[in-house]
C-alpha cells in the first residue's frame, strides 16, 4: 500500500523505493535477487526503527495528522460488533464530524462518541475535517446520556483539529455546546475510557474526553492550542512551530509525565497507519483492560475518583 | 503662568512645581465615544462612560470592591500562587512574564475570590483580572474558583463569577485545558446540592474560559457590548473567509441568540444580582431603594 511518506521518512521512502524496482525486476530476471530483496526489507525496518526512536515533537505531530492514520470508524470497524450508529442532536442537525453509536466490545455492549475525519476533499468536506459544531456535541452528549440510562460503558475516541470556528457555530453556542459536556461527563454515572487516538485539539477534543481514564496512542498529540496558533500568538510567527511543539510538550510520553494520561499505547513500527489491523488489535485488548478496572466499581465511588482526577490537574504553589 | 503671577515682578517671582499639582489622569476620555471625562466621575460610574454607557474594562479587585457591602467581605485563595512547572519559554520566559504581570497588577494572578454581602445575601464571588495575562486560566485560576465554588458548597451560599479573560493560558500547556474539566465539575457538585451559580461575562470572554466556566450559569449575564465566544474573531475570519457580521460576538449577539438571559448596566449589577439571588434562594424581597 501507498504510505504517504512524511519528508523526515524520506530515507525510508528511497529505500522502499528501491525495492520495489527490485520487484518489478525481479519478474522477468533470470537471477534470484530476493535475497536482496529480504536484506534492502530488513535495512528498511532497521532505518524505521532507528529514525522513528528519535521523533520530535512536531514530527509526531505530522503523524498524528497523517493523511492515512486510522480514524474512528476505521477502530469501529476492526474493534466493534453490532455497531449501530445513531445520529443528530434531535435540535438541529446531525453533524458527521461527530460519530456516535451502540456497539459490541466481545460481546459486551458499551456506547461509542469519536471525532471522525475524511480520507478525501469530498468526505472531508462532508466531515470537516473532524472539526465539530455545537450540534456534534450537542448529540453527543445525548448519547452520554443515554449511555448513563441503560448503563452502558462509554468509550470516546478523540481526533480533531478543534472545534469549527465557524459564524454558525457561534450563533448557536458552540462554547455552550463545550462548556455543558464537561459539566455533564464529570458526573456521568457510568464508566468512560477516552483515547487520544490523532489530534487532540483543545477544547475541541475534551469536550467528549472527560474519563475515569485516558489513554493515548504514542504517535497522537493532546495540546491547549495547535502549535501553529500557538506560535503565531506567542512568536508572532507560524514559522516557530517547532519550538511552540516543543515547549507545550504535545507529545503522549511528555503528557504521561505530567499525570495528564494515564497509558500510553505503543503503535506498530512507523505508525499506525501501517498496519490498521495490528492498531486495532492492541487497542481492543487496552480498551477491555480498562474497562475491566471500572466495571465492578460501584457508581459513587466511580464518580468520586473521576471527581479526585479532575480536580487534581494543576500546578501551583501554596504558601 | 497665571494673571497673579504675572502681576510680580520677575525678581520676587520663583518657579514652583505647584502650577503642575492638577494630578495626572484627572481627566481621561471614553475609549468608545472620545468624550473627555473627569475621572472620578467616571470612577463613581463603575468605568461606565456617563456619556454613550460604553463599559470600560475594569480592574477585578475594584469590580469586586463595588459589588459587595463595604466591608463585608473576605479573600479567598490568595495562597496559591502561580508555578512555572514546564520552565515555559516563548519570546519572554513564562516566570518573567508573571513577574511581570504581578508587578503591573499588583495582583498574583488572573482571578480574585472572595467571601462577603451584597444587599447582606452572603455569597462568594470571583473575577477575572484580565490586565493579568490577558486573564487567562492556568492552574492557580482553576484552583482559586475551584476553592470560591468549594466555600459556596460548604457554606450553602450563592456562586457569582465575573469573567474576563482570553481563554485559557498556553503557557502551561494541556493543564490549563484540564481546568476547564476542573472548573465545570465543581460547577456540576454545585448543581447537584442546588446552590445558585450567576455567571457574569464581561469584556472579553473567550475561548477556554467561555466554554467551560463562564456558559455555566444557572443565570448567564452579560455587560453590554461584550465580546464573548470561543473562537476568535480573526480566526473565525480567517477560517471561513467571509467578513463578519456587524455585532458578531457581542452580548446584544448572543442575547438575540439565546447564550445569555440578560444584558446587565455594570451600574445596576449588584442590585439586580441581589434581586435574583435572593429569589433563588427563597429570601424576602429586596428593599426597592437598597442603600447598601
Amino acid at each position: 500500500m501507498a504510505l504517504n511518506f512524511l519528508d523526515f521518512e524520506q530515507p525510508i521512502a528511497d529505500l522502499e523505493a528501491k525495492i520495489e524496482e527490485l520487484r518489478y525486476l525481479g519478474d522477468d530476471a533470470e537471477i534470484d535477487i530476493n535475497e536482496e530483496i529480504a536484506r534492502l526489507k530488513a535495512r528498511s525496518e532497521e532505518l524505521t526503527k532507528s529514525i522513528f526512536s528519535n521523533l520530535n515533537a512536531v514530527q509526531i505531530a505530522k503523524l498524528a495528522r497523517h493523511p492515512k492514520r486510522p480514524y474512528t470508524l476505521d477502530y469501529v470497524e476492526r474493534i466493534f460488533t453490532d455497531f449501530e450508529e445513531l445520529h443528530g442532536d434531535r435540535q438541529f442537525a446531525d453533524d458527521a464530524a461527530i460519530v456516535c453509536g451502540l456497539a459490541r466490545l466481545d460481546g459486551e455492549p458499551i456506547a461509542i462518541i469519536g471525532h471522525q475525519k475524511g480520507r478525501n476533499t469530498k468526505e472531508n468536506i462532508h466531515r470537516n475535517f473532524g472539526m465539530p459544531r455545537p450540534e456534534g456535541y450537542r448529540k453527543a452528549r445525548r448519547i452520554m446520556k443515554m449511555a448513563e440510562k441503560f448503563n452502558l460503558p462509554l468509550l470516546t475516541f478523540i481526533d480533531t483539529p478543534g472545534a469549527y470556528p465557524g459564524i454558525g457555530a457561534e450563533e448557536r453556542g458552540q462554547s455552550e455546546a463545550i462548556a455543558k459536556n464537561l459539566f455533564v461527563m464529570s458526573r456521568l454515572k457510568t464508566p468512560i475510557i477516552s483515547t487520544v487516538i490523532g489530534e487532540g485539539g483543545s477544547g475541541g477534543a475534551l469536550a467528549i474526553g472527560v474519563p475515569d481514564k485516558l489513554l493515548m496512542l504514542q504517535y497522537s498529540t493532546y495540546s491547549v492550542i495547535s502549535p501553529e496558533g500557538c506560535a503565531s500568538i506567542l512568536w508572532k510567527s507560524q514559522e516557530k512551530a517547532e519550538q511552540a511543539a516543543e515547549a507545550m510538550g504535545i507529545t503522549s510520553d511528555r503528557l504521561k509525565d505530567l499525570g495528564l494520561v494515564d497509558e500510553v499505547i505503543n503503535e506498530p513500527l512507523g505508525g499506525a497507519h501501517r498496519d490498521y489491523a495490528k492498531m486495532a488489535a492492541v487497542l481492543k485488548e487496552a480498551l477491555k483492560a480498562s474497562l475491566a478496572e471500572f466495571s465492578s466499581i460501584a457508581r459513587d465511588e466511580l464518580l468520586a475518583r473521576r471527581y479526585q482526577r479532575i480536580i487534581g490537574a494543576g500546578h501551583f504553589i501554596t504558601s | 503662568m497665571n494673571w497673579f503671577s504675572k502681576l510680580l515682578p520677575a525678581s520676587i517671582r520663583t518657579e514652583t512645581t505647584t502650577k503642575k499639582s492638577i494630578p495626572e489622569g484627572l481627566w481621561t476620555s471614553c475609549t468608545a465615544c472620545k468624550e473627555v471625562l473627569y475621572r472620578a466621575e467616571l470612577e463613581r460610574n463603575l468605568d461606565v462612560c456617563p456619556k454613550c454607557g460604553h463599559h470600560m474594562r475594569i480592574r477585578a479587585r475594584k469590580r469586586l470592591e463595588n459589588f459587595f457591602d463595604p466591608e463585608s467581605s473576605t479573600e479567598i485563595g490568595a495562597n496559591v500562587l502561580p508555578e512555572d512547572f514546564l520552565k515555559f519559554r516563548d519570546q519572554k520566559r513564562y516566570r518573567d512574564r508573571l513577574n511581570q504581570a504581578q508587578k503591573n497588577t499588583g495582583e498574583t494572578d488572573a482571578l480574585i475570590v472572595m467571601k462577603g454581602e451584597v444587599h447582606t445575601l452572603p455569597l462568594v464571588a470571583c473575577a477575572f483580572e484580565f490586565e493579568f495575562i490577558g486573564g487567562t486560566m492556568g492552574s492557580v485560576v482553576g484552583e482559586r474558583f475551584f476553592q470560591a465554588a468549594n466555600t459556596a458548597l460548604e457554606d450553602k451560599i450563592p456562586l457569582v463569577c465575573f469573567s474576563a479573560s482570553g481563554g485559557a493560558r498556553m503557557q502551561e500547556a494541556l493543564v490549563s485545558l484540564m481546568q476547564m474539566a476542573k472548573t465545570s465539575a465543581v460547577l456540576a457538585r454545585l448543581h447537584e446540592e442546588r446552590i445558585p451559580y450567576i455567571s457574569v461575562m464581561t469584556d472579553p470572554t473567550m475561548g477556554g474560559v467561555s466554554a467551560s466556566l463562564a456558559m455555566l450559569g444557572d443565570i448567564n449575564i452579560a455587560e453590554p457590548g461584550a465580546l464573548i465566544g470561543f473562537a476568535g474573531p480573526r480566526v473565525i475570519e480567517q477560517t471561513v473567509g467571509q467578513t463578519l457580521p456587524e455585532g458578531f460576538q457581542r452580548s446584544e449577539f448572543l442575547l438575540e441568540h439565546g447564550a445569555v438571559d440578560m444584558i446587565v448596566d455594570r451600574r445596576e449589577m449588584r442590585d439586580r444580582i441581589a434581586r435574583l439571588l435572593a429569589m433563588l434562594t427563597h429570601q424576602p424581597m429586596q428593599s426597592a431603594h437598597p442603600s447598601i
